[in-house]
């Protein structure tokens, strides 16, 4: 038996079944009670569950977090909303110098099994202060680990392994996939989260990507098909611990490979992925390396500026199309 | 002044507070001959804090500090030679030679630190309170913080969250006037720091911080009333570093007749006068707990010259959890 859902609904049921399963888990943010959830996720949660396990907080990201953190160390298993990664940075003491950090200094004693869950990414027209993609941010930092569903079933099951990891976990959610749907099994539930995975198979070029800009991928791939290129489509699904392994053989079976990564470019995870080919992978590549990100601006409200600022399918062909008929 | 306990009580105290004492300044020289690297932030002139609040604590409970935090670890029953092992650095350290003097921790005791980013403990605090409440009803979270915290949005965040969600926490706020050279009304426009605890409906009193007798008796009437219903309470306790902040400050903000008028109220030289006036504290069960506290001193010295470095080999180490279960 199967049914269809959406990628909202995937990541509600995920918390249903983790707030059912282990007594430890509550769910605590902002709006995520009375309200639903900024994003609709925890609708209907706390009927079910009661507002000792769904949690309304404060406006106070550093403290809902830190506090997380030690209900983590403390034994309990939670998970942390924050409405948007924007709102995290009000957070990032938090997640960076202590969740990051207290296994390691205090000699591998403390476990801080906590998930903290935002949304982020770009295409709703919410200007400069709700569109950030800072993912690569917290890729940077050892002691997390950062991944990013693209798919309904992904949404469905990465929460459930990440709550079973004795280490924090960052779970970015793009806005621009909750209303995505897809065919589930009925038994659907928790994958893995150490390995990307190829979403389409190709030959002649690799896009690579992860999180909201993975349905641009499989849509540019299906384009360049008409023009004869075939694109292969890798989604990393986790940016720390990054899949090398994955990342190389996809680059040694195409030879080429453009990076898709709503980050600005200077600074972006592409530049990280771009890298790890370079220092693992040159002597495959018949091509240079090309990157689709967003435009060096703040992210513009206006429809049309801030589509011209985003990776696009159309700049995703024309990479890809540039270095396939680069010889 | 308060009345005094018996004999036995009167000792164990002192005796307390002349070991954070001796430590410290052992570890003080031990800094100077560079056996102890990184920064050394001494907790001397406050020692009756730690020992009056911890005295009071059941083992279910959790502590949770700064990176002015020997004493507390020690009191708390952390070994001294884990202690000192970790200042040098060596893998048999509390916290594996990984952490340093800012932050200690030993699970075993529940000591969670040794946290040194100024006010990022309270929330820490909370949410260990949280999981307290939620799997050892009637256990409580103790969180050690300086004044200078009060001025970070974390502090109010924490206090509030506290408040609003009736976790038992104890908060106690170790004022001693300065944070690094700036003196708390350079700093705050409201100098009274409980006076923001009650402001967010915590019960909230001012302690004399050099007196470990009214420390003891704050914390216990604190930590029984948090007991009782849960909800968080909120200790001032006024103090004064007989030292500067850490090993590199040249004090320019501070006169030294300021630091020997404080120096009268000695937590260590008041009880120990007090004591000896009431009969319970001679000079030969002073000099017994100096050879003591000098053997054990002396041994955690030995212990950690002789300890093993960590091979480079296990660089990678505790970053990641091995995988599985916690
Ligand atoms: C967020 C943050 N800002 C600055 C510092 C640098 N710093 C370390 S200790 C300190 C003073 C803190 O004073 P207080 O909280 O009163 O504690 P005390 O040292 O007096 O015990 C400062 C500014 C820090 N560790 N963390
Ligand atoms: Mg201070």
């Amino acid at each position: 038996m199967s049914r269809t859902i959406s990628y909202r609904e995937a990541l509600r049921d995920a918390h249903f079944q983790a707030l059912s399963e282990d007594p430890r888990v509550f769910l605590v943010g902002e709006d995520v009670n009375c309200y639903g959830g900024t994003y609709a996720v925890s609708k209907g949660l706390a009927d079910h569950f009661g507002a000792d396990r769904v949690i309304d907080a404060p406006l106070s990201e550093s403290g809902f977090v830190g506090a997380g953190i030690g209900a983590a160390m403390g034994g309990l298993r939670p998970i942390v909303e924050v409405m948007t990664v924007n709102f995290s940075l009000l957070a990032l003491d938090q997640i960076v110098n202590a969740a990051a950090t207290l296994r390691h200094m205090s000699g591998g004693q403390i476990s801080v099994p906590l998930v903290i869950r935002m949304a982020m990414g770009a295409g709703r027209q919410l200007a400069a202060q709700h569109s950030h993609s800072l993912e690569g941010w917290y890729a940077h930092v050892p002691g997390l680990r950062v991944i990013a569903p693209a798919t309904v079933a992904d949404a469905r099951g990465m929460l459930l392994t990440a709550l079973a990891d004795p280490d924090p976990v960052i779970i970015f959610e793009h806005v621009g996939l909750l209303a995505l749907t897809d065919e589930l099994p009925e038994n659907a539930g928790a994958v893995e989260i150490d390995k990307a995975a190829v979403r389409r198979e190709g030959s002649d070029v690799s896009l690579i990507t992860w999180g909201g800009n993975l349905p641009k991928a499989l849509e540019a791939a299906k384009q360049l098909e008409a023009a004869s290129i075939s694109a292969e489509v890798l989604d990393l699904r986790t940016l720390r611990p990054l899949d090398d392994a994955a990342i190389v053989a996809t680059v040694s079976k195409t030879h080429r490979a453009v990076v898709i990564d709503e980050m600005w470019k200077t600074g972006s995870f592409a530049a990280e992925v771009c890298t790890r080919i370079v220092e693992q992978a040159f002597f495959e590549l018949d091509a240079p390396l090309r990157r689709v990100c967003s435009a060096e601006v703040p992210i513009p409200y206006a429809r049309h500026m801030e589509l011209a600022a985003l990776p696009s399918v159309a700049r995703i062909v024309q990479a890809a199309t540039e270095i396939t008929r680069h010889e | 002044m308060s009345k005094l306990p018996d004999k036995a009580r009167c000792h164990a105290l002192y005796r307390q507070m002349l070991r954070i004492r001796r430590f410290e300044e052992r570890c003080g020289e031990l800094y100077k001959q560079q056996k102890i690297r990184g920064f050394l932030h001494l907790y001397i002139g406050e020692e009756a804090i730690a020992t009056g609040v911890i005295g009071r604590l059941e083992a279910r409970d959790v502590i949770s500090a700064t990176y002015r935090e020997h004493g507390h670890a020690l009191v708390r029953g952390v070994s001294m030679r884990a202690i000192m092992a970790e200042m040098y650095g060596k893998v048999a350290g509390c916290s594996r030679g990984r952490g340093g003097s800012m932050h200690l921790f030993d699970v075993q005791h529940g000591f969670l630190g040794g946290h040194a980013i100024v006010g990022a403990g309270l929330p820490i605090a909370v949410g260990l309170a949280m999981a307290r409440k939620r799997l050892d009803q009637g256990a409580i979270s103790v969180c050690f913080f300086g004044e200078g915290a009060a001025a970070e949005g974390e502090f109010h965040e924490a206090l509030n969250l506290a408040a609003l969600w009736e976790l038992p926490v104890l908060f106690v706020c170790e004022n001693n006037g300065y944070a690094m050279g700036t003196a708390l009304a350079r700093s705050e426009s409201q100098t009274d720091i409980h006076l923001k605890a009650q402001a967010y409906r915590i019960r909230a009193e001012v302690v004399d911080g050099m007196d470990v007798l009214a420390v003891d008796e704050a914390a216990e009437r604190a930590i029984n009333a948090i007991r009782a219903d849960l909800k968080p309470y909120f200790l001032e306790c006024r103090t004064y570093r007989f030292r500067p902040h850490s090993m590199f400050d040249p004090e320019l903000y501070r006169e030294q007749a300021e630091v020997s008028e404080w120096k009268k109220k000695d937590p260590l030289l008041t009880f120990r006068t007090q004591c000896g006036k009431a009969g319970l504290l001679d000079e030969t069960a002073v000099q017994a707990m100096e050879q003591e506290i000098g053997t054990e001193i002396e041994d955690a010295v030995q212990f950690s010259e002789q300890a093993e470095w960590e091979a480079e080999s296990d660089l990678l180490k505790d970053v990641y959890s091995p995988r599985g279960a916690p």
